[in-house]
């Protein structure tokens, strides 16, 4: 059977070139600095105290977070409802709906938002609640469907059992589905507010171009001002927050899963 | 009782109509548009199809369409393989060796998107290799092999180890005991990694904003590069959503109709 191992060494070598080596050359540009063009191999966090020290940037950094967050929030609240009530229907009927929430998700994100840009073409608000819109929109699915999966699964006795024992309605959703619908919570939090924090497609063709995300400020370095240096550091900046969130969320889900 | 539990059915049919209404919106509104007369996406003038004509006399969108199916099904087709022959070998390595190799598999897929788009980008920059549909497709192929990985391997794990030993016992070759015992049990697997990898590629924007070059563009960085609104959009969305639509159900149905047959060919 050790023979098969054999069989990834092609897909090894891969990784190592295309994954590994890439992860490599962006540690190696955040820490440097260029001149004309060539890299020079020395040691310095100029990149980032430049990130750091300047509130124009501390202040897009800010905004992405903010638009990150208050989309999760609103995903949860339009999606938790939406998934509970799907669970609550006959099986063949939830079959059908998550079929029907599936099916948008595998249309191209760049033409749902094009049509977007096209609906909101008739009304006349801010930037940011066009983003906003646009981003909950494509957040929404996955949100609903990673609850909808956990509610799914949970044991219909247990229920019973709340009924049985006097819960009324009210009291045994706070008391039974919902901590045991945190998990769900927690994976479409990773889902959600992940990409949202880097997105920059939904702001820069909802938010006209004055509206600026961390993942525009990285574009805009890499392939506008050519300084990869600094936009190296940008997004490790942005992975080491992404890459927190995440810790603390795990963590969050297995101190609930404790209590 | 009744009344008040009926009261509640209707909220919460309302409800889940409302949420799909908001999902299904875009889609519809552009399906309808496609169909416009006039340019404008705020009155409809009257029918034509004047739009799925002029997109194909549009020839930067055929050239997209085309590019992304290429590199789409290229993506596809050697991502599938590698990924299904490093699934079945990782899934004979140790432990150890196995968990670390996924966690680096994982990576693209836990990324941010543009963070793998800029280290790929580096890594053609400072190898001095232009970025063309070439590099397009190696960076396609990267992020789709994990998505292949990922469905493959769970199942792979199910298997009875045995059987395939029973097979190289019996006399087979590794090759052998590989196509005729492992892959007939992970089919459908791999046939579902496949389809997510098609999809992925299908309608990744980011990476391939970075790691094409100048001449090559897919269907996303068309339209995020389209300087003024262009209602032939609308009828290639519309073709899009047709499409997905046709092979979606077509995915669903097939293997429930491939049940039905066996079962009745059982009986």
């Amino acid at each position: 059977m050790k023979s098969f191992f054999r069989m990834s060494y092609p897909y090894i070598l891969w990784i190592a070139l295309f994954i590994v080596a890439p992860m490599f050359m962006i540690l190696l540009y955040a820490f440097t600095r260029s001149s004309s063009g060539a890299i020079t191999f020395k040691f310095t966090l100029e990149n980032f105290s430049r990130f750091l020290s300047d509130p124009t940037f501390l202040k897009v950094l800010w905004t992405s977070l903010r638009i990150a967050f208050i989309t999760t929030v609103c995903c949860i609240l339009i999606g938790y409802p939406a998934a509970l009530f799907i669970a609550n229907l006959p099986e063949k009927r939830q079959t059908l709906m998550t079929l029907l929430l599936t099916l948008p998700m595998w249309i191209n994100m760049l033409l749902k938002t094009y049509a977007w840009r096209g609906i909101l073409m008739n009304f006349e608000m801010e930037s940011e609640i066009k983003v906003f819109i646009g981003m909950v929109y494509d957040f929404l699915p996955y949100m609903i469907i990673q609850i909808h999966t956990a509610i799914a699964k949970l044991d219909r006795e247990l229920l019973t059992a709340a009924y049985d024992l006097g819960a009324n309605k009210w009291k045994s959703f706070l008391k039974v589905t919902l901590p045991l619908s945190v998990p769900g919570i927690i994976s479409g939090i990773t889902l959600v507010f992940l990409p949202a924090v880097s997105s920059f497609v939904i702001p820069k063709l909802l938010g006209g171009g004055n509206y600026v995300l961390i993942g525009n400020l990285i574009e805009t370095y890499f392939l506008v001002a050519g300084d990869w240096n600094f936009g190296s550091a940008i997004s490790l900046v942005m992975a080491l927050i992404i890459i927190v969130s995440m810790y603390l969320t795990k963590k969050l889900d297995t101190s609930t899963e404790e209590g | 009782m009744e009344k008040k539990k009926s009261g509640s059915r209707f909220f919460t049919s309302g409800y889940l109509i409302l949420v799909m209404l908001f999902i299904y919106l875009p889609i519809l509104y552009v399906m309808v548009f496609s169909f416009n007369d006039s340019k404008s996406m705020i009155s409809f003038s009257g029918f034509s199809t004047r739009w799925y004509e002029a997109m194909f006399e549009n020839r930067e969108m055929l050239e997209s369409i085309y590019y992304t199916v290429v590199v789409a099904l290229i993506a596809t087709a050697v991502s599938t393989v590698v990924g299904t022959i490093a699934a079945i070998g990782l899934s004979k390595a140790r432990p150890l060796i196995r968990s670390a190799i996924l966690e680096i598999n994982n990576l693209p897929v836990l990324n941010p998107d543009i963070v793998t788009a800029i280290s790929l980008m580096l890594l053609f920059l400072s190898v001095k290799i232009q970025r063309s549909i070439v590099t397009l497709t190696l960076a396609h192929i990267t992020f789709c092999i994990p998505y292949v990985i990922l469905s493959v391997m769970p199942k792979l794990r199910q298997l009875d180890d045995n059987v395939a030993e029973a097979a190289l016992d019996l006399g087979a070759t590794p090759w052998q005991a590989l196509t005729k015992v492992i892959i007939p049990q992970v089919y459908p697997a791999i046939f579902s990694g496949a389809l997510i990898a098609f999809s992925m590629s299908f309608d990744d924007f980011v990476i391939s904003f970075f790691t094409a070059g100048v001449d090559v563009q897919n269907i996303s960085m068309y339209v995020y590069s389209m300087k003024r609104f262009n209602p032939s959009v609308n009828a290639l969305s519309t073709l899009i959503v047709i499409a997905v639509t046709l092979i979606l159900v077509a995915a669903n149905l097939i293997p429930a109709l491939k049940e039905r047959k066996n079962k009745k060919e059982e009986t």
